[in-house]
């Protein structure tokens, strides 16, 4: 601006020429600008997140990759043969697909039964309230640790899950190295425990936004509560109810360091591993060194997932009531 | 008459059976409420056993007559769980700065600035939003590895410092100011940064705020990658020094000292929790979701 100003005093030909430069030099500068402002994210999000995106799909397809000497021996589809063919994918599998058809439905039916309660009641609500979120800021790894001694049996002590156990006439089990269903329960356990808060939050507030006219009118013609609670409460909350599903089947695909928690790092000798797990094991640690793998198994897990979602989300235009 | 008791008849039937149901509601809460505080009640004890009590216990009692702090001791000075926290402490502090640093810029450039392909590139983020982490872990793993930035406090830091939720949380919050303010300060001949600093962000206080929380709650839990990047005692965050403890670290058996690093590491989420947990609930119900 203080160049236009300078200018005044010019002749009115000369005087003109410089605004239009002015003018032209400002849109360029407004043009520039806004890329200063982006250019930090745009450095990270394409160092970290973009370039690798293509590079996992390269690393995928070259066989015979040497991390070592950066060396392959050609391109194909033998590392996801490799990956499907090897045992402790299929066992990473089955865990994380048993994972998953037990704790997405029991965590969101647990949250809809607890919010139905706390929105019914009137006091000691925020306290509850507060309670049940508690799990949501606490160290996943170090409250696992406390649910592995929970339930863990040693020479010295049955734990305390095996004292509750036994008192009821049962027969102590050690959860955490003993059979292979013990300890799917301790990980189904724990995972609920450790997404309900979330759950909860999300399904109060969606109960509390319902419109409370329509449960009066309800009411003033004699509607039973269970046929309130099917015909409005669950189509007015259905699209969260939906949301909480699509977000609980990908969250519990990428189950991993609450598995962590309990067993150990080594999640393949403890039969427990997920896929997540073995995406990083062959990534790094004792049998790690094979990005192709890791890469390949990484990019079945994305397809499995985006799979399950465009179902999910095919359903939901079916039974999701939108306002 | 008759009428008027068959009212009351009615009523009294229709107020037992709400006490009825609010009382078994009020149970059901409770003992979810303790399956919940169970674990922290139980890691407390426990690391207030003193070590003999603890093994010599066969059935574990739910109190102890002799509380010690001798375990808070072992924890500090058997491991480096000092050296632990410090860590974190710095990765969290210098992550979220960062972080929100370059989201207020390209939230504030997606906003109010005018340019080509602004509407684009903002579907590019948007979209970048369904990669998950597990995929690009991979390369970030090894680019970091190339740049020598193994067990480095970078390398920790790095590849967390951006989130596009984040921004697309904050582009939506400064789209409610009005554009009259950001043509008034123009015309006053105000900077964009001035007016960035001086109006928008004192504006959209409570998200920034909001944000901020939930990032620390996530540095401050972040396991994976840390697990990848160190392998050096001197930079595990506690997520980790947690899992070393467990795998080498007091000895197997000395699980009172256990938990009780395992309480000193909960400690500083859980008071500020109590202290915003109004607000943590209200950011998180916007949408904050975990591990995304």
């Amino acid at each position: 601006m203080s160049a236009q100003n300078g200018n005044a005093a010019g002749g009115d030909g000369k005087r003109a020429v410089s605004t239009r430069t002015e003018v032209r030099r400002h849109a360029v500068l407004s043009q520039i600008k806004p890329w200063l402002y982006l250019l930090p994210a745009l450095i990270f999000l394409g160092i970290f997140m973009v370039y690798p995106l293509f590079d996992v799909l390269i690393y995928s397809v070259e066989e015979g990759y040497n991390s070592a000497s950066q060396t392959y021996f050609g391109i194909g589809g033998y590392n996801y043969a490799y990956v499907l063919r090897d045992p402790f994918f299929l066992q990473a599998l089955k865990n994380t697909f048993i994972l998953v058809i037990i704790t997405v439905p029991v965590s969101t039916g647990i949250a809809l039964l607890i919010s139905l309660g706390l929105h019914s009641i009137g006091r000691l609500k925020e306290l509850f309230q507060t309670i049940f979120f508690l799990p949501y800021v606490t160290n996943t790894l170090a409250v696992g640790l406390v649910f592995m001694i929970l339930f863990k049996k040693t020479p010295y002590s049955d734990g305390f899950m095996n004292l509750l156990i036994t008192a009821v006439g049962g027969t102590a089990v050690d959860f955490i190295d003993g059979p292979y269903w013990a300890k799917m329960f301790v990980m189904c356990f724990y995972t609920v425990w450790v997404v309900l808060p979330f759950k909860i939050l999300i399904l109060t507030s969606a109960l509390a936004s319902v419109d409370e006219n329509l449960y009066k009118a309800a009411r003033v013609d004699g509607t039973s509560s269970f046929r309130i609670f099917t015909r409005i409460t669950l189509p007015m909350i259905s699209p969260m109810i939906f949301y909480l599903i699509i977000t609980g089947f990908i969250g519990a695909f990428k189950a991993y360091s609450d598995e962590v928690a309990i067993f150990g790092t080594d999640l393949n000798a403890a039969g427990m591993n997920t896929i997540v797990g073995y995406v990083y094991d062959m990534l790094y640690g004792d049998s790690g060194g094979y990005p192709s793998y890791a890469a390949a198994a990484a990019l079945i897990l994305f397809a499995i997932v985006l799979t399950i979602t465009c179902i999910n989300l095919l359903i939901s235009r079916k039974n999701v009531h939108y306002t | 008459m008759n009428t008027q008791n068959t009212y009351d008849e009615i009523g009294k039937r229709y107020r037992t059976g709400a006490r009825i149901r609010s009382g078994i509601t009020y149970a059901l809460l409770t003992v979810w409420a303790v399956i919940v505080l169970f674990p922290f009640y139980w890691m407390i004890l426990t690391s207030v056993k003193s070590y003999g009590t603890y093994n010599a216990e066969y059935v574990p009692k739910l109190w102890t007559p002799s509380p010690t702090l001798q375990n808070y001791r072992d924890a500090f000075t058997t491991v480096d769980l000092g050296r632990y926290f410090f860590n974190t402490i710095i990765f969290t502090v210098v992550t979220t700065v960062l972080m929100l640093f370059v989201i207020v810029l390209a939230a504030f450039a997606f906003s109010r600035l005018q340019f080509k392909g602004r509407d684009l590139l903002f579907t590019v983020f948007l979209s970048l939003m369904m990669i998950p982490n597990e995929l690009v872990i991979i390369t970030n793993f090894v680019t970091i590895t190339d740049w020598g930035m193994r067990n480095s406090y970078w390398g920790l830091i790095l590849p967390s410092v951006t989130s596009v939720f984040y921004i697309y949380l904050l582009k939506e919050n400064f789209e409610q100011i009005p554009e009259e303010l950001y043509k008034a300060a123009k015309v006053d001949g105000t900077s964009d940064l001035k007016y960035l600093w001086k109006v928008m962000i004192p504006i959209c206080q409570p998200t920034i705020v909001t944000i901020t929380i939930l990032k620390v709650i996530e540095c401050w839990n972040s396991y994976v990658w840390p697990r990848l990047i160190t392998d050096d005692a001197a930079y595990y965050l506690v997520s980790n020094g947690i899992q070393e403890i467990r795998e080498n670290g007091f000895g197997r058996e000395n699980i009172p000292a256990m938990m009780a690093a395992v309480v000193v590491i909960s400690i500083p989420l859980i008071v500020l929790f109590l202290l915003f947990h109004k607000k943590i609930m209200a950011g998180v119900s916007r949408g904050g979701t975990k591990g995304i």
